[in-house]
């Protein structure tokens, strides 16, 4: 059964230039690319629908200019887009008051950046509890809640340093932690870990895939990195000149690219880390000797070795126990090398 | 040299050269040809076509004065008002640091308390200086400010303090809102700017005309004049600040739904508060400085004895005084650095100590202020510093300047001499012998040339304006100073930029020696020149350079030290030899930042120029300086405007030609 969708956005336009609206207008909402390069008009976002649902880390990846910072900034209304709706719990942002969004973002929705941006003038408790200083909750009550989530991210005894003292990787923690500050139920991540070092990044992917399993947010992470979005991702939704050339899940995305574009992001990625056993085993097989039972969820890197070691395929298994097709090493042997065909 | 070579005689030799060759011919014989034709319109604006703004002006202020009303109150009112809110504050500064309080006037008055004891004053600066960076600063300022007691200027230094310390928060604050506004209404931004680029060319005499016509003479005016002159920067400082503020902090602001003002006093004020401290700092010294020059509208205090002092001729008076200033110029300059870079405290202080604990330093400068008051009616040397314990220096400085003038007399008219011969003249015959018509034309043709037609047509524009308002010669007089000044300023102050950026050493002094001399109020500079010089032009000049030399240092400085280090890396592998380095690399590509440079040496050259009307020039400042004692509302305007104008023309000219240059060596911004 599918999750409810929190964010739905439709047809999302952002057209940056002289009289991007009136043009945008005039086209029926849909002007092509010929159109705004006549009027000499840049289309951040072009012509956007996705649906996020609940409980789902939905990854935005896509190069730096393809217009995904824009588009998660058109999703919180920091920018404000050209046209389209985007429903928020069913509600349409882009027709919300001033104090209605205000109130949304209060209590709904958080952020992380990708420079931190911690305030200087404030403590590691002070930059944490500034969301609830800002709604107006007591000190007392906001400096409790602060402790609790900077403990969640890893920096109890660290309340009081300011940010200047701390490393990017804390310092991201303490941004972190602000955005958790008020609960949200839509979380909104903005590269948040393309500004540490590679080591760095690796450990708050898996802090951040540790407080995910601990918190069930509706997550919107932008990222430029490949490699990062497969790691995190449940779907993935891959932008180029402001367009979504396609969504999918991270192993779809490697089985079917949609177009060259995103084949040439996949042709690097290794594959036994994306791919599952579903994906490469071979159907039915009844009557076949085997060697044990795997599951057709687990990916091909977890049950690399046992396949490897063993004479006998195994036996795959789906989410109910019932036995639906065969998986051996050769298998394993197909997908290390890359010989796997396309679906 | 090939990168300059290309950028200035490529083709460009086809235009300039020509022009040169052209106003130098005329120029040199405008008189004859005026005789030859019998056309005096030549070398003279027909008295005919004069714009008679000046008499329109003064009697636009006699009317506001008189007439104006704003329906409900009269603008004499609103002006009395200010007065009043400005006065307060004022006499209460004062009173707390030097008069006393007391009550009723004249020789009824009865004293209720006494002002703040010198002991006092000088550990609440120190203390300050303590509490901002570290002890060495509190002996500074300890050292400053015994300095001015021991030496008999304290009562002179405390006037000047209480002005600044009622100008400062006023110019601080305002300028911060004003700045905030113009950051949050784009509207206003507009409106602003040129107000704010006129109020920084406008010399600063011509503002004191009118206001000194609409507050009368006295302190008050005096304040007023300080705020409008030390405002501007700060808008300017706010804006870039608030603009600097990374984008992502501001989104962070309204992501966790902060309201507008929220936004802007919880987030963005806070964040920029660093350069926001720089702007403060600037008000401080520039109130100091204005509050200097404002003596002549009735300031008193340090800048009141130095212009006593210079009308008299008293060499040890003025001097005494002007290094006074100088060393409340660093103590305040100083202090408010280390308050802009003050880090806070690694860890935020126990909230469980006791009051004395948490404020260690407020409770010391508040038991020395009660103890002094109490300890003072035994002793009275605690309140007032007793006059047989000062020490004069007026009689030493007099006898150097004395000693200096028999002995090396010679020297300093011999060099005097030169530069008057092979420099001065020569460029004053070449400026004063333009004709105007010819210079209004040659000023539309460059601003053509270097920056299109649009600035083509505001440097005629403006230049036009000033013959018309029968200025012309006197302007060329100012043109011909500056441009001197300039020259000199450039050749002295552009290789000590290099020198600085090329060696750590030199660096570490000329910096030193440049920042303290932007610290010092502009009055200052006339002291030793008048007294070495005596008045006239060259002393003029002498005080132009030394005030406008730092930016042409600094500029230099910046500009090669600024360099790209792989460019110097390539020259070095390609066996570039030092020299070669620097002429074949590091200039070419510092060339913009040294038209900037010569951009601010210029702008500060007119600034200054006016001030030295004082010594004696017959320039566009002299004629302000003749309006100020004459209150003369619209010739003091008027010849203001004509001074802000040139130096508008040459900030677009040589911004213009900075940015050509940029262009052209790809750097563009």
């Amino acid at each position: 059964m599918q999750k409810p969708i929190i964010l739905d956005c439709k047809n999302v336009w952002k057209i940056y230039g002289a009289q991007a609206s009136r043009i945008h207008r005039e086209h029926d909402g849909n002007p092509s690319s010929e159109t705004l390069k006549d009027h000499g008009l840049i289309g951040a976002v072009r012509a956007v629908n996705l649906q996020i649902r609940q409980g789902e880390i939905f990854v935005i990846m896509g190069l730096s200019g393809s217009g995904k910072s824009t588009l998660v900034r058109c999703l919180s209304r920091l920018v404000e887009p050209t046209g389209g709706e985007i429903l928020f719990e069913g509600k349409d942002l882009l027709t919300t008051s001033d104090a209605e969004l205000i109130e949304i973002r209060r209590k709904k929705m958080g952020m992380v950046f990708q420079q931190f941006a911690l305030l200087p003038h404030l403590t590691v408790l002070e930059n944490t509890a500034f969301p609830l200083e800002v709604q107006g909750i007591p000190q007392a009550d906001r400096e409790a809640r602060a402790r609790e989530v900077i403990e969640l991210v890893g920096l109890k005894g660290r309340e009081s340093y300011y940010p200047r003292q701390l490393s990017g990787g804390q310092q991201q923690r303490v941004g972190i932690a602000r955005s958790l500050a008020v609960e949200p139920d839509l979380w909104f991540l903005d590269e948040p870990f393309s500004a540490l070092d590679p080591l760095i990044r690796r450990e708050m992917q898996d802090e951040f895939l540790r407080l995910q399993n601990l918190l069930h947010k509706t997550i919107v992470f932008i990222t430029h990195d490949f490699d990062e979005a497969i790691r995190l991702a449940d779907r993935i939704a891959v932008m180029k000149d402001g367009k979504v050339v396609q969504v999918a899940t991270p192993e779809e995305l490697v089985l079917n690219p949609a177009t060259e574009y995103v084949e040439e992001f996949t042709r690097h990625v290794s594959r036994s880390k994306v791919l599952t056993v579903g994906a490469v085993m071979t159907r039915g097989g009844d009557d076949i000797k085997t060697a044990g039972d795997v599951g057709i969820g687990q990916r091909i890197e977890a049950v690399a070795d046992m396949l490897e070691a063993s004479e006998l395929p195994f036996k795959v298994l789906d989410d109910e126990g019932n036995a639906v097709g065969t998986i051996g090493r050769q298998a394993v042997i197909d997908v290390l090398v890359g010989r796997v065909l396309k679906k | 040299m090939n990168l300059l070579r290309r950028i200035f005689l490529q083709k460009a030799a086809l235009f300039w050269v020509p022009i040169f060759a052209v106003t130098w011919v005329l120029s040199a014989y405008s008189f004859p040809l005026y005789k030859a034709l019998g056309a005096r319109w030549i070398i003279k604006y027909p008295a005919g076509a004069r714009l008679q703004l000046e008499a329109k002006i003064s009697a636009f202020m006699q009317w506001l004065v008189e007439d104006a009303s704003f329906g409900l109150f009269s603008f004499r009112d609103l002006t009395r008002f200010i007065s009043s809110l400005i006065e307060a504050p004022y006499t209460f500064a004062r009173n707390a640091l030097i008069d006393g309080f007391s009550v009723g006037l004249g020789s009824d008055a009865v004293d209720v308390a006494p002002s703040l004891s010198w002991v006092a004053v000088i550990v609440t600066l120190a203390a300050m200086g303590h509490y901002a960076r570290d002890w060495k600063l509190a002996a500074l300022m300890a050292g400053c400010f015994g300095y001015l007691a021991v030496f008999g200027q304290w009562d002179s230094a405390m006037v000047t303090l209480a002005s600044v310390l009622i100008a400062v928060p006023i110019g601080a604050i305002g300028g911060l809102l004003l700045g905030v506004l113009a950051y949050r209404v784009p509207a206003f931004e507009m409106f602003i700017r040129p107000v704010l680029d006129l109020m920084q060319t406008v010399p600063v005499f011509s503002y004191l005309v009118p206001i000194l016509f609409l507050f009368g003479f006295g302190p008050v005016a005096a304040l007023v004049a300080t705020i409008i002159y030390a405002m501007p920067p700060m808008v300017r400082v706010t804006i870039v600040a608030l603009r600097g503020v990374p984008s992502e902090v501001h989104d962070v602001g309204v992501m966790v739904g902060c309201t507008k003002r929220q936004l802007m006093w919880k987030v963005i004020i806070p964040s920029a508060a660093p350069t926001l401290m720089v702007g403060v700092n600037q008000v401080i010294m520039l109130s100091l400085n204005m509050v200097i020059i404002a003596s002549m509208i009735g300031a008193g205090g340090l800048g009141y004895d130095v212009l006593t002092a210079l009308r008299r001729l008293d060499i040890g008076g003025g001097i005494e005084a002007g290094v006074a200033i100088v060393v409340m110029a660093i103590a305040l300059d100083r202090l408010s650095q280390a308050f802009a870079t003050r880090v806070a405290d690694e860890l935020p202080s126990n909230t469980t100590q006791n009051l004395a604990g948490r404020h260690p330093w407020a409770v010391t400068v508040l038991v020395v202020a009660i103890g002094t008051f109490l300890l003072s009616y035994i002793l009275p040397a605690i309140q007032d510093y007793p006059e047989s314990m000062t020490l004069s220096t007026g009689t030493f400085w007099s006898d150097v300047i004395g000693y200096i003038n028999v002995n090396f007399f010679d020297t300093f008219e011999a060099v005097k001499t030169v530069f008057l011969t092979y420099l001065l003249l020569p460029v004053k015959r070449f400026f004063v012998g333009i004709p105007w018509a010819w210079g209004i034309i040659v000023m539309t043709l460059i601003g053509w040339r270097v920056g299109g037609i649009g600035l083509g047509l505001l440097s005629g524009v403006l230049t036009a304006f000033i013959a018309a308002v029968g200025l012309w010669n006197k302007a060329m007089v100012t043109v011909y100073l500056c441009g001197v000044s300039v020259l000199v300023a450039s050749a002295i102050g552009i290789p000590m930029g290099i020198l600085a950026a090329q060696n750590d050493r030199a660096n570490r002094i000329i910096g030193s020696f440049i920042d303290t001399l932007q610290t010092l109020p502009s009055f200052v500079y006339l002291i030793p020149v008048v007294m070495l010089f005596r008045v006239g032009d060259f002393s003029a000049m002498v005080a132009v350079v030394l005030y406008a030399m730092a930016p042409a240092v600094r500029y230099a400085a910046h500009g090669v030290r600024s360099v790209d280090p792989q460019l110097v890396e390539a020259g070095l592998v390609s066996g570039c030899t030092p020299r070669q380095l620097l002429w074949r690399i590091k200039l070419p590509m510092a060339l913009p930042e040294l038209l900037l440079g010569l951009n601010q040496t210029i702008l500060l050259a007119l600034s200054m120029l006016v001030i030295t009307a004082l010594v004696g020039t017959r320039d566009l400042g002299q004629e302000v300086y003749i309006a100020l004692t004459k209150a003369n509302t619209g010739q003091g305007i008027v010849a203001g405007l004509s001074v802000a104008f040139i130096a508008i023309i040459a900030d677009r000219i040589l911004s213009a030609f900075a940015t050509r240059a940029r262009t052209k060596m790809g750097m563009a911004s």
